[in-house]
């Protein structure tokens, strides 16, 4: 009995943390130029009862919001077809369609399948025929693998829509302290989960390589700690506890060792910390700022943030010489580096003519690139496909997230349901 | 040189302030003199040595009132200007008013730093603790000592003033010094 009283107080707390959750919400406010034309054609539901999500539109709604498609609305459909047999090919091209998904939804103990088939309208050929299956409650995500794979075979770029993303939304409290929740939910900003709730300062929410541990840093106990927390489980270990600084946790790709910055030798360094022996090694001894930490792809260098030259900019270590260069010099502030999965573009809050945007380095051409029109930019993160750009900024007076395409193209913006929404981290891909 | 000017008048300040303490002890020319002078008294008329004792007690505590109110009218928060943890003429004006205090009781304090919303989190987590670290480091030369001194930055995320603009980020760029 006392078990059951556990297990429902506890169902409760989940439920109500829920229902706390701030749900993002997007709103796309520019295309790319020249979109592809697709028509996503409603799924046939093959199921007992009503379907638990509308597959096809939720693939619709990913492909839209990637600004490199324009998909055709419903309601100017000449047909539904949902099997080859039932695409007549010139009602499509009577609406200037280049390409048409159609699929089946169907449902047997437990398990959903969705079989679905791309056909070039132009070149009346079928491009794409192939299924994904899962548990019911995994519905959203095999959508988001079906539109991974659409945008894969016509744009040649692995999509990165079954991905999750961190964000910390914040309710002001009036005459007390901000109430803070780290959030979890879908790259489309649907099933919103909170993963910790607090009174205290929460900041730097981050994903380890394999999309299975996140860290952050957190003021709980009344001063700033690294935490690492087990996703599935909940599990947390606090990884530091130093005087002064304990902040800005970045994975390194194989996962077994996380950058960090301490002050407990003077000012902010950046250390590494071994996290199977919690053995530490200071990286930079500078009476400077250096701090936020962002690892290369191939793990050999990390770019970080300092002012040693007088005003943030950023620099590139060396792990195996242990040389430090300077990377940017562009702009009176540059900082927060992130870097693409490729190793080759930088994106970073970049300050110029005293606003704060966002703005990408690319490492090859040396070219700096300003994405956002907005101000006050700031927290990029990149997409494990390296397509679009999460970030922070000021809408009116509220924060709200925003996306940008690296190319600067399409941009869409997502506020929170209710109060402010900070700090984006995109997961890697995730494994099934 | 307006930093030395306010250093020198501090440190005079705090010399008025140890030389207070210094006649309430009694190996001093100063307490050896108001001995003599209480002597003096004392040889005319006891009631006037009784005076003398308790006017010099006034003067003390009068003195003590003051910095007290010095302390009080400069407040405890410490302003700085964007993107630097330098002290100003105006916070180390302030700062000198409150050191003047701590000297003469046994509080310990807790430093906190402050940035405005501009520029990355991170980065400003360190810019606060740097701010905090100018006002301890200043406090210590000028004779408090560092075990009374408790440090911590909240960097952007504990703003006075939530709004964008000069107006409300000014009273973000602070240190805000509190009693243990």
């Amino acid at each position: 009995m006392k078990r059951l009283l556990t297990a429902l107080i506890t169902a409760a707390l989940v439920l109500s943390a829920a229902s706390a959750a701030a749900q993002l919400t997007i709103e796309i406010s520019q295309g790319a130029d020249n979109p592809t034309a697709i028509a996503v054609v409603p799924f046939a539901w093959q199921g007992v009862g009503a379907a638990p999500e509308e597959i096809a539109s939720i693939v619709d709604r990913d492909l839209a919001r990637s600004g490199q498609f324009a998909p055709i609305a419903l309601a100017d459909m000449l047909g539904n077809p949902t099997t080859e047999s039932e695409v007549f090919y010139r009602d499509w091209r009577s609406l200037s369609t280049e390409y048409l998904l159609i699929g089946q939804v169907s449902a047997e103990t437990g398990l959903l399948r969705v079989d679905y088939e791309l056909f070039d309208v132009v070149r009346q050929t079928k491009v794409l025929a192939s299924s994904e299956s899962g548990p019911v409650r995994d519905a959203r995500m095999l959508a988001h693998r079906v539109a991974d794979a659409v945008y894969e075979k016509l744009t040649g770029v692995p999509g990165a829509f079954a991905t999750k993303l961190l964000y910390i939304s914040v309710d002001r409290v009036p005459g007390a302290n901000d109430h803070s929740r780290l959030t979890m939910s879908d790259s489309d900003g649907a099933r919103p989960a909170v993963l910790l709730d607090t009174h205290e300062p929460l900041l730097t929410p981050t994903w380890s390589p394999d999309g299975k541990n996140i860290a952050y840093v957190s003021f709980e106990t009344g001063r700033p700690a690294i935490y690492r927390q087990e996703i599935a489980t909940g599990r947390r270990q606090q990884l530091t506890n130093f005087p002064g600084l304990n902040s800005s946790p970045a994975w390194s790709p194989d996962g077994k060792t996380m950058a960090m910055v301490l002050s407990k030798d003077g000012n902010a360094d950046i250390y590494l910390m071994d996290l199977a022996t919690k053995k530490l090694t200071q990286l930079t001894r500078h009476y400077a700022i250096d701090t936020e930490p962002a690892w290369m792809p191939d793990g050999q260098s990390l770019l970080f943030t300092s002012d040693r030259g007088g005003k943030p900019q950023i620099y590139r270590y060396d792990l195996s010489s242990g040389n430090t260069n300077r990377v940017t010099y562009e702009g009176t502030y540059n900082a927060r580096a992130r870097v693409s999965q490729d190793g080759r573009s930088v994106v970073m809050v970049h300050q110029t003519a005293g606003r704060f945007h966002i703005a990408v380095l690319d490492l090859v051409t040396n070219r700096m690139q300003i994405l956002t029109s907005t101000e006050l930019d700031e927290s990029p993160s990149i997409a494990p496909n390296g397509s679009m750009v999460l970030y922070a900024t000021k809408d009116k007076s509220r924060s709200i997230l925003a996306a940008v395409a690296v190319d600067g193209e399409a941009k869409f913006m997502l506020p929170a349901s209710k109060g402010d929404v900070r700090e984006p981290a995109w997961s890697p891909y995730l494994s099934r | 040189m307006k930093h030395l000017t306010i250093a020198s008048k501090a440190i005079a300040l705090l010399f008025s302030a140890a030389l207070l303490v210094a006649c309430s002890g009694s190996d001093t020319k100063e307490q050896d003199e108001a001995a003599a002078a209480a002597a003096a008294a004392a040889a005319a008329s006891a009631s006037a040595a009784q005076a003398a004792q308790a006017a010099q007690g006034a003067a003390v505590s009068a003195e003590m009132a003051a910095i007290e109110e010095a302390a009080a009218s400069a407040g405890t928060v410490f302003y700085f200007e964007y993107d630097s943890a330098n002290l100003t003429p105006e916070a180390l004006d302030a700062l000198n008013a409150n050191i003047a205090l701590l000297q003469r009781n046994n509080t310990n304090i807790r430093l906190e730093g402050h940035t405005d919303e501009r520029g990355t989190r991170e980065y400003n987590l360190a810019l606060g603790e740097g701010r905090a670290n100018s006002v301890r480091d200043y406090m210590v030369a000028s004779g408090i000592s560092g075990s009374r001194i408790e440090t911590i930055s909240f960097g952007e995320e504990r703003p006075i003033a939530y709004g964008t603009g000069e107006a409300n980020w000014s009273e973000n760029r602070r240190v805000e010094l509190k009693s243990q």
